[in-house]
């Protein structure tokens, strides 16, 4: 047996033994371990779970030990990401830090920052949430205007962001800031980490289309930073911040997967349409439909394969990535208004358990969370700007 | 599974590559069109192509053919594809000789393959009758008469029907239109008494035909295969007939959206290039992840044939639908943004926007597909 091997069945024989069968499903989003000072579990399971996780490092299987994780190379958590994926194992824990910041501190933070912070985010002792958009600063994220003042050891932070996510329950947060107002705007951007316990940090909870209100404005007013809270280097923090990004864009191409899964169209239609004696649908206008949304589906599902075996066949090319971000978030918005079309009032309730099941309220909700998807980590727009100067080499655009 | 080219494959794709750009480019086709050739294809070129073994690619050895199979034969439509190549490559090797090979007599298979492999026979496949691709709709009827069957009806596209040395000819011998049991497949001489051929001009400059049956009598040895069970391997047949022309689709998908963004970095107006205007970036972005997605759907269709799973009619009419949706977008795309040179003749463009249109039309359009995809799956 080879190394690779013996070590699949290691993890297999750990997951099989410390994996609590009712953790063995997608989680909903209530049931999801979201880390951080006030930790909260929705059963003795998952804190079981939790527990049992963090004592291996298996909340960043692909980080060092020093910093909390397993320390596992890339064939490695690939095999345990399988692993976990073969018995349905729930995330142990949930957190920006872990997605988003964490692998950035890896690769741009001193020794001291890493092990100040990653050994909290693999015990999910810190939660993280992000400082980038503005009231002013959206998809012209560069023009951000929040201001950090050099006051010798420290920084004094004025301004206020905007969607960041769980900022009302985060412990800290990674935000950029303008330290050199002069400079051209991307030039003048440094990357902070710092406690939102903080004198002078306030979080607003701003309530969506949806009537959920996780996303906030955060104010600061006078807030003191001290300066080893720097990512990388002052004035650079645009460097971090786009790195940053590629993990969000990666992440939510394929959204959707990690989560309990809601209704579908083909079930959805089966359950709410009329057929056939065959079992056909009986409106060829939404069996079109079906078809060709499950036939984008597919495409979209084996392009990341696609893009691996045009690799080992040395025809390979990583333009084919920029796809992911706008295919997957359009086709996903245009899933759900397929979904409106086949359900009609089902899919219209809004809040009202007494005449929906829970099911239909769900694909009510994330018919206009899809709408965020298209916004957020990059709009569409953007996804398509950066394909036209990158990949087809188009002239004078923005980025 | 791979859902990439193999070295074989990828060296016989540069063959055609290297054949297409230098034998038929565009303007060869372009002249075919201009002298209003009688045959819609060069035979001298065809007898090239056949010479480089693409006539028997997909049949076995013991037929006279070489093995390299349809994913092969799929790489070189797609580079044929990008010069709109004239050739009976899908009318003779793809629907005929896989309709032989699929439903025919182990003695017919011997009897008539190595004659479309060595070139020196064509055939044309004689099957949609209405204005859509749809073959069980067919009515032409087939009726026994002593050592003979007698046949009544029209058939209509016949891709290069007007040319070809034998047509095979789908008839009804039991059930009516919309049944897939009671079809039958014929071998029929074109020069046969009481059948009349017609050419028909079409948008995209190739050959077609129209064809009546008045009481055409044929033998009962002209029988192709099993009477009444034509339909499934005939559907198998056209499967990889319809993967390969979806292969051709999207070279020609692929050259025109090149040729596009070219002329985005070289057209100015307003004092700067085109292509820095923000509404036509957006929109050569787009098609560019639409192109992609035609890809994957290609390569998991001719993935799944080259494997023989059981979802590979599934992924044929899924590749087939999106890459007829992506032509239409990448043509329609291309025209406007070429401005007043788009809707010229002179311009190449507009002979993939005609070719595009009947291509989609040919063995299923994106409707015709999708339903299909529907019933495999069951709703």
């Amino acid at each position: 047996m080879s190394d690779l091997e013996t070590f699949r069945q290691e993890i297999r024989s750990w997951l099989e033994e410390n994996c609590p069968h009712s953790l063995r499903n997608p989680a909903s989003q209530e049931e999801q371990v979201w880390g951080g000072r006030n930790i909260e579990f929705p059963n003795d399971d998952a804190k079981l779970w939790f527990e049992r996780c963090v004592e291996k490092g298996y909340c960043v299987p692909d980080w060092p030990a020093e910093y909390g994780g397993a320390g596992f190379d890339a064939e490695q958590t690939a095999i345990f990401k399988e692993e976990m994926n073969r018995i349905k194992a729930r995330a142990p824990q949930v957190n920006l830090g872990i997605w988003m910041v964490g692998p950035v501190i890896l690769e741009f933070g001193t020794e001291e920052q890493k092990l100040e912070h990653l050994p909290k985010i693999a015990r999910g002792e810190i939660r993280w949430c992000q400082g980038y958009s503005e009231p002013g600063a959206g998809s012209d994220l560069a023009g951000l205007q929040t201001r950090a003042e050099d006051k010798g050891d420290h920084f004094i932070v004025n301004g206020s962001k905007i969607w960041t996510s769980y900022a009302d329950q985060a412990d800290y947060i990674y935000c950029l800031v303008r330290t050199d107002p002069d400079a051209p705007k991307r030039d003048g951007i440094t990357f902070l980490l710092f406690d939102m316990a903080s004198e002078g940090v306030e979080a607003k909870p701003i309530e969506l289309i949806t009537g959920e209100r996780h996303f906030c404005q955060t104010f600061f007013d006078n807030v003191e930073v001290p300066k080893k809270a720097v990512l990388g280097e002052i004035n650079k923090g645009w460097t971090v911040a786009k790195r940053v990004l590629e993990f969000e864009r990666n992440m939510m191409s394929d959204l959707g997967s990690t989560v309990a899964s809601t209704l579908e169209p083909r079930g959805a239609a089966q359950r709410y349409l009329a057929q056939n004696e065959n079992g056909e649908l009986k409106d060829s206008v939404i069996r079109e439909a079906i078809a060709r949304h499950e036939v984008y589906k597919k495409s979209f599902d084996v392009t990341q394969q696609r893009m691996v075996d045009e690799f080992t066949h040395g025809a390979g090319n990583m333009n084919t990535a920029m796809i992911f971000k706008y295919c997957g978030t359009e086709e996903e918005k245009r899933k759900y208004e397929l979904l409106l079309k086949i359900m009609g009032e089902k899919a219209l309730g809004w809040n009202d358990n007494d005449h929906f099941a829970d099911d239909e309220l769900s694909v009510t909700l994330d018919w206009m969370g899809a709408k965020t998807h298209t916004i957020a980590g990059g709009t569409s727009e953007i996804q398509l700007n950066i394909i036209a100067k990158r990949v087809l080499g188009l002239p004078g655009v923005m980025s | 599974m791979a859902l990439a080219f193999n070295e074989e494959q990828r060296s016989l794709k540069q063959t055609a590559k290297d054949f297409a750009q230098s034998k038929t480019p565009v303007e060869a086709f372009r002249k075919l069109r201009d002298e209003q050739d009688p045959t819609g294809y060069s035979k001298e070129l065809w007898s090239e192509m056949v010479e480089l073994g693409w006539a028997g690619m997909t049949f076995p050895e013991s037929y006279g053919g070489f093995e390299f199979g349809y994913m092969g034969l799929a790489g070189c439509m797609k580079e044929l594809g990008r010069t709109l190549t004239a050739s009976p490559l899908l009318s003779n090797v793809l629907l005929s000789g896989s309709t032989i090979l699929y439903a025919g007599s182990e003695a017919q298979k011997q009897e008539l393959l190595p004659g479309i492999a060595s070139g020196e026979v064509s055939y044309a496949l004689a099957m949609d009758e209405g204005i859509h691709h749809d073959p069980a709709q067919t009515a032409l009827s087939a009726n026994a008469d002593g050592d003979s069957y007698v046949l009544n009806g029209n058939k209509s596209m016949v891709i290069d029907g007007h040319v070809a040395d034998q047509l095979i000819v789908l008839a009804r011998t039991a059930g009516d239109a919309g049944d897939t049991d009671g079809l039958s497949l014929f071998v029929v001489d074109p020069n046969s008494s009481g059948l009349k051929i017609e050419t028909v001009k079409l948008i995209d400059s190739r050959g077609y035909a129209r064809i009546t049956f008045n009481n055409v009598s044929v033998g009962k040895q002209q029988l192709l295969g099993e009477l009444d069970q034509a339909f499934a391997p005939l559907d198998k047949a056209l499967d990889r007939a319809r993967v390969c022309l979806a292969a051709e689709m999207l070279g020609g998908i692929e050259e025109v959206f090149e040729r596009t963004i070219e002329y985005l970095k070289e057209r100015k107006q307003f004092g700067v290039l085109i292509g820095t205007f923000q509404a036509l970036q957006h929109r050569a972005a787009h098609m560019y992840t639409q192109i992609e997605m035609c890809k994957s759907a290609l390569m998991s269709a001719l993935d799944a044939l080259e494997n023989d799973n059981d979802n590979f009619a599934a992924l044929c009419s899924g590749a087939k639908a999106i890459i007829n949706e992506a032509y239409e977008l990448v043509t329609n795309e291309s025209v406007q943004m070429h401005g007043g040179i788009g809707v010229t003749d002179e311009l190449d463009i507009g002979l993939f926007l005609k070719r595009a249109r009947v291509s989609a039309e040919l063995l299923g359009s994106a409707s015709f597909h999708y339903q299909r995809v529907a019933s495999f799956e069951g709703y």
